[in-house]
């Protein structure tokens, strides 16, 4: 137990170092510029940390969901975009840890992913299902001129950090001739793949995520890198839940920075006027209880989570209150993170509303704007509602 | 009970074929059972057989086709054949 703490604390102390040496110092630029966040990618590319959840037996470090969890936090207390490319990533590869079961393939691409720190990208939205990711067009198809190989084309709406991905994982339906809630998912890789750029990319925040729409095409693909367990599955026992899980930490992240800057701007006034308390100190302790119901709902949510998935075949959560309980996650962290941010903006005033001051928290504000449109939250209200018709304890 | 429920898939299902010509373990996902559409179904089987499917029961395992169903039914003690 001890050696586990001990490797997990490590990781973690590596990834605040590389938050404060590469993370930081770049946030600005990488928000500025919209560019992808390379200094932070390519230093946890140096400490294995593409790998960290992959089991030490396939190359990986081994680390428990609750670290990658944490680590995500630590990165977006720096810059949202970072933190949300590494959690993107570190999505696609707890889905696929957890669900090795009769998939060769997989042990084998993770053990290269681990060899070669591979960074994957996700397609999962596509071009005319209105948002609904249980929904596909594009599907697996065989191409008969090259024998048992086959291939696929899709219009993703947003492809996160699409040009500088290794990989990516994309669902399709599971044959030209499957209903569109018949779907897989199917690691390609770069050399299968294609990528044609179909829009531009100036958003509002976010912006170091290069995130596009791509006509995403493949070919040379074999049978064994469609994941054997049926994309239903995965999405309710991995890939959703624990979506909302690393996405809300890392909102926490951004509204805690946001926090900190309110905070050290309270002190520095306080400091001018020894014995008096601020005005502003008053707001601050109610941004704190903001604050800190965010951080109970994410805590809370991630242990379920670990929980739940230590029981036999993980039953619990394919159920509907389940489903229920993350999607929760996800409504109240997106819409309590952005809250959190503009009570930050109320303490600290012009200097906060200000893009070059140390109280600046124009971009947190921004960043965390997205929450609520990542998987959009109507979508997940409407899906919500049609499952409280029949669940029963929620 | 078979028939009530493949009555209950064909209202209630929306499913791109005829009910009648499934298997009685055809995958129902499979063969185009949407997740609002299945809460549907759920709503009606509860209905109609006069029972109530605990949580730990609303799972997608529990309706992947006619046999399953039948059986989640009748462990809920449903008869067969009640109007």
């Amino acid at each position: 137990m001890s050696v586990l703490i001990d490797r997990d604390q490590a990781f973690l102390d590596a990834v605040v170092a590389i938050a404060d040496e590469q993370t930081a110092p770049n946030a600005d630029a990488v928000d500025r510029e919209a560019r992808f966040p390379v200094e932070t990618i390519a230093a946890l590319r140096e400490v294995e940390g593409l790998s960290a959840f992959i089991p030490t037996e396939l190359g990986g470090g081994g680390v428990a969901l609750q670290t990658i969890a944490e680590a995500c936090f630590e990165l977006g207390r720096r810059c949202g975009a970072s933190a949300m490319v590494y959690a993107m990533h570190q999505i696609q590869v707890i889905t696929m840890v957890r669900h090795l079961d009769d998939a060769p393939w997989y042990e084998d691409y993770l053990r290269l992913l681990a060899a070669e720190q591979r960074l994957i990208a996700s397609a999962t939205s596509e071009v005319g299902t209105g948002g609904d990711m249980g929904r596909s067009i594009a599907a697996v198809t065989p191409i008969p001129e090259e024998g048992e190989s086959y291939g696929f084309e899709k219009k993703a709406p947003t492809v996160s950090y699409g040009l500088h991905a290794d990989d990516l994982f994309v669902t399709l339906r599971r044959s030209p001739d499957s209903e569109p809630g018949d779907q897989v998912v199917v690691l390609a890789r770069k050399d299968q793949l294609s990528l044609e750029q179909t829009g531009t990319w100036d958003p509002l925040g976010m912006r170091g995520t290069c995130s596009p729409g791509f006509v995403v095409s493949a070919t040379g693909l074999s049978g064994e890198q469609i994941l054997p367990t049926p994309f239903s599955r995965v999405a309710a026992e991995s890939m959703v839940p624990v979506s909302h899980i690393l996405w809300s930490h890392l909102w926490l992240g951004i509204a805690t920075d946001a926090f900190d800057r309110a905070r050290a701007f309270v002190r520095a006034a306080a400091k001018q006027k020894p014995g008096e308390t601020p005005p502003t100190a008053l707001r601050l302790s109610h941004l704190m209880s903001e604050l800190s119901l965010l951080r109970a709902e994410v805590g809370s949510a991630l242990t379920e989570f670990v929980e739940l998935s230590e029981e036999p075949d993980r039953e619990r959560l394919s159920t509907m209150s389940c489903a229920l309980r993350f999607n929760n996650l996800k409504i109240a962290a997106s819409e309590q993170a952005p809250r959190v941010c503009q009570s930050a903006l109320g303490v600290c005033g012009i200097v906060g509303f200000k893009n070059d001051t140390p109280f600046s928290v124009g971009r947190h504000l921004r960043d965390t704007m997205s929450a609520c449109l990542m998987v959009a939250n109507e979508r997940i209200h409407q899906t919500n509602a049609s499952l409280l018709l029949i669940a029963k304890d929620v | 009970m078979t028939d009530d429920i493949r009555q209950i898939l064909n209202e209630h299902g929306r499913l791109p074929i005829d009910v009648s010509t499934l298997a009685q373990s055809a995958d129902l996902y499979q063969a185009g059972l949407s997740s609002h559409a299945s809460v549907n179904v759920m709503l009606a089987l509860e209905d109609h057989f006069d029972i109530e499917f605990p949580d730990s029961m609303l799972k997608p395992s529990v309706f992947e086709s006619i046999a399953a169903i039948e059986a989640a039914v009748g462990e809920l003690g449903a008869k067969a054949g009640v109007a």
